[in-house]
């Protein structure tokens, strides 16, 4: 573990644990968590105030590789665990991170209440529309005709799930599309999602290049969205339905108050709650 | 002293203000210096259906129903078929019932009571907003010997915010049922008055599982609503924040147990509770919980089972589920209350030893512990607290080489919080080396497999595993709610002198083998009684322990309680062969 005790200031690799990451060379994950690392050392978050928390497959392995705090739980529950630590650390930067899989399928419940609670937290999915880590399943952002998913031959037939509409009209308080291509940009939409109040989520096009090879393409096919962020949810929805999930930048930026209840710190003495009971 | 009480079955449809009535006159008997309990029975309908409220009331205080019922008041008469199994009766027991609205021989067609008519619909009729269970409240009061003031008392307190109008109604109602029971029946009534130099409450076992869980140091609870468990979070979502903590409603049992074992990470002790239903969705995650070795509290209030089974009424079936549920080798704490005023205890204990150990606790209560309201001796104030070891700090920074997993003699390791610099790790649910990296080495997997068993099985549970009461050769185990009429069955029999032994089990899991030779040592002959079917934990037993050649299985699955006389029954016919 990095002390960081001598200089205030921490550079991005600061932010690395040293533990070497299980990825396929060129997968896009690797420049996810240096985006990562630069939007910390951006931020100047201390590693010991920050707690990253991630469920399971490729993309959720990202803790071990931070010298955060850090929890890699189990399948699809990355969003149930970061509420949890906010609710109780609201002191703490929580940022969560996963696959499409763990989030929008396992994980598909947490993700629609933990938009709805909008816990001021960050939540960044790296978005290969693949299950990776079992070796190239059809996941929920799979396109319907995409026939190399053993388990789909024919293509799943069914619509892709779109979790950047799913996310606005479940609540979530800020919406980005990002590329793990353009590291630097990616860095800086990740501090604005920091930065922003309430829930924030990230969708990285995470290419697998191993399963998706096809997907190396995409950094020629991302683009900047021609328009700026906006604060109408209507607006927002409608550019949403509309783009092909190939521009990237922020989307939607919400006003709604997060959800933290008050920890107090007077506390009363519990024999005064037992009066309740005395006859 | 000698045990006097009285039993009071009050019936009703749904919605006819039977569990009102109950609380009232479960209250007015306190107020009269009385313990007793007061056991909802109810269908799953939110309205409608039939209601019981199951008084006892007594000089002593008492943690069982009695053999059967002295007075039972039908509200409406054809509610009662509904409770025949529940409302055991003699041939001098008496039912008060209206012969308006249903034919009680019809709903009864075995009950040797005798039957007393109530016009209490009709009497209800004269007052100009009047309730028939109120007409109930003051005929009973007056049949067993409550003054009519005693009860006015308890109706201002509990239905001022109603209004004037219908506290005047209730009032005028109360008088003319208390006119009407005057002559109604000749009615013994025990003397109960006991002395009240004791402090006593008034409590459901719900409330005291909530309350053990707040003094044990529980500060964070996410909660999904379910019965019969609901009412531990709604008790603690009222009193947490004037604690410090916070509850939180989650979406679902899964969002509940991540949330808080995520809580329990960022250092608030943690728990949740639920029933059977909950508690299978929720052991993946009490399996992250042993793995990553995070201290969280589930509390079970059970039910009968498989899946949905009997939402509303109790049994003692998911002890397996909580013994072995988890997949892999994954050792927890599994503990039980056996009484409402253990449900205190029991529950705070639990929350120091998962904070002390790191590790998951699940607690075992039960629907009849948890939704009965018990007059009781104010429990003794018990000085466990949630004591985490968190790795020291000097100069601000956890110490050089901190290793999370580090392996020590006692297998708890200290458990840095989120805040300390220095102390950086990442708790994980996939098998770990010392400092919390993922690894797929055998021999990572086989130390922290060991370290995680030997941190249970060496710590020190003093006394507390289970309770040891009276000696003899003859000896009765059992754990959580059947404790209640077991111990009184075993009081009835001490008093006949005979010498019995009880062993109630509070710590179910880890096993205590060398605890639990001393408690058997001369006992020859052991009943094992259980509220299972298939027997769940006289195959735990068999499967932990080395028990006596003659011992013998007292089970039925629930809903309905054991009775006190019946378990003296097995005692004094034990017969021979095996069998049971």
């Amino acid at each position: 573990m990095n002390r960081n005790t001598a200089c205030p200031h921490i550079e991005p690799r600061g932010y690395k644990s040293g533990v070497k990451p299980v990825w396929c060379p060129g997968c896009g994950d690797f420049g996810v968590l240096g985006s990562i690392t630069k939007a910390l050392s951006g931020l100047q978050i201390r590693p010991e105030s920050t707690a990253i928390i991630s469920g399971i497959g490729c993309s959720s392995r990202m803790p071990t590789y931070l010298s955060t705090y850090g929890f890699h739980g189990v399948h699809g529950r990355a969003l149930s665990l970061a509420t949890g630590l906010k609710v109780a650390r609201p002191d703490l930067t929580v940022i969560a991170t996963g696959g499409d899989g763990d989030g929008f399928s396992i994980g598909g419940n947490h993700f629609l209440h933990t938009c709805r609670r909008n816990t001021n937290m960050t939540y960044i999915v790296l978005d290969n529309q693949v299950y990776g880590m079992t070796k190239g399943q059809a996941s929920p952002t799979t396109e319907p005709n995409w026939e190399k998913g053993k388990l789909t031959p024919s293509g799943t037939g069914i619509n892709p799930f779109q979790p950047l509409v799913v996310g606005l009209a479940s609540g979530a308080n800020f919406i980005a599309r990002c590329s793990s291509s353009d590291s630097n940009g990616t860095a800086r939409t990740i501090m604005e999602a920091i930065r922003h109040p309430g829930f924030s989520m990230v969708q990285v096009l995470s290419p697998c290049v191993t399963f998706r090879p096809e997907q190396r393409e995409w950094k020629k096919l991302v683009q900047p969205a021609p328009v700026e962020a906006t604060s109408d949810a209507a607006q927002a929805a409608r550019r949403l339905l509309t783009d092909k999930g190939l521009f990237t930048g922020i989307l939607f930026r919400g006003s709604r108050p997060p959800y933290q209840p008050e920890l107090k710190s007077s506390i009363e003495n519990i024999a005064e709650l037992e009066e309740e009971f005395c006859l | 002293m000698s045990r006097q009480s009285l039993s009071i079955a009050l019936t009703g449809s749904g919605g006819s203000g039977v569990m009102t009535m109950g609380n009232m006159l479960l209250e007015a008997v306190a107020k009269a210096g009385w313990y007793g309990i007061m056991t909802r029975s109810a269908g799953p309908q939110i309205r409608g259906g039939e209601a019981a409220a199951l008084i006892r009331v007594s000089n002593m205080p008492i943690e069982s129903h009695d053999d059967s019922f002295d007075l039972v008041l039908a509200i409406d008469p054809a509610s009662m078929g509904r409770f025949v199994a529940e409302i055991p009766l003699r041939p001098d027991s008496f039912v008060i019932s209206d012969p308006q609205g249903g034919r009680r021989s019809s709903s009864l067609p075995e009950s040797p009571a005798k039957v007393i008519d109530l016009p209490m619909k009709e009497l209800a009729k004269s007052v100009k907003g009047g309730r028939p269970n109120m007409i109930a409240l003051g005929a009973i009061a007056s049949v067993i010997g409550l003054s009519e003031t005693s009860i006015f008392a308890i109706l201002k307190t509990m239905l001022e915010s109603k209004g004037a109008d219908a506290l005047g109604a209730s009032r005028t109602c109360v008088q003319a049922g208390f006119a009407a029971g005057a002559d109604l029946l000749e009615f013994n009534t025990p003397q109960m008055q006991q002395d009240t130099d004791t402090q006593r409450w008034g409590i459901t076992g719900n409330e005291a599982a909530g309350l053990g869980a707040v003094r044990g140091g529980v500060r964070f609870v996410a909660a999904y609503p379910i019965t019969p468990a609901t009412e531990v979070l709604e008790w603690m979502a009222g009193v947490l924040p004037s604690v410090g903590g916070v509850l939180v409603q989650a979406e679902d049992e899964l969002a509940s147990i991540n949330q808080i074992i995520g809580a329990s990470f960022g250092g608030l002790p943690s728990l949740t509770a639920t029933s059977g239903p909950g508690l299978a969705l929720m052991t993946e995650s009490i399996g992250l919980a042993v793995c990553s070795e995070v201290p969280v509290v589930v509390l079970d209030v059970m039910r009968c089972g498989p899946s949905t089974g009997i939402a509303t009424k109790t049994e003692q079936s998911d002890l397996n589920i909580a013994l072995n549920g988890l997949h892999g080798d994954a050792p927890h704490l599994v503990l039980a209350p056996s009484s409402i005023t253990d449900c205190v205890f029991t529950t705070q204990w639990a929350v120091h030893l998962a904070e002390s150990l790191q590790a998951p606790a699940i607690v075992l209560s039960d629907q009849s512990l948890g939704q009965t309201r018990a007059i009781m001796n104010r429990p003794a104030d018990i000085t466990f607290m949630a004591r985490r070891s968190v790795p020291a700090q000097s100069a601000g920074y956890v110490e050089e080489n901190y290793t999370r997993y580090a392996i020590g003699d006692s297998g708890v390791s200290p458990m840095a919080i989120p805040g300390q610099p220095g102390g950086q790790y990442t708790a994980d649910g996939l098998e770990h080396s010392q400092s919390g990296a993922p690894s797929s080495l055998p021999e990572d997997h086989l130390a922290q497999l060991d370290k995680r068993q030997h941190k249970i099985s060496q710590f020190n549970y003093g006394e507390h595993w289970a309770d040891i009461e009276g000696s003899g050769e003859l000896a009765v185990i059992s754990w959580g709610s059947t404790c209640g009429p077991i111990r009184e069955a075993l009081a009835r029999m001490r008093d006949q002198g005979q010498e019995i032994r009880l062993i109630a089990i509070r710590l179910l899991a880890p096993e205590r083998p060398s605890e639990m030779a001393a408690a058997l040592v001369g006992v020859k002959r052991l009943l094992v009684v259980e509220q299972s079917h298939s027997r769940q934990f006289h195959r735990y037993l068999r499967a932990a322990y080395d028990l006596p050649d003659e011992t013998r299985v007292l089970n039925r699955p629930g809903p309905l309680p054991f009775r006190p006389a019946e378990i003296m029954a097995r005692l004094d016919d034990w017969g021979e062969g095996t069998g049971s």
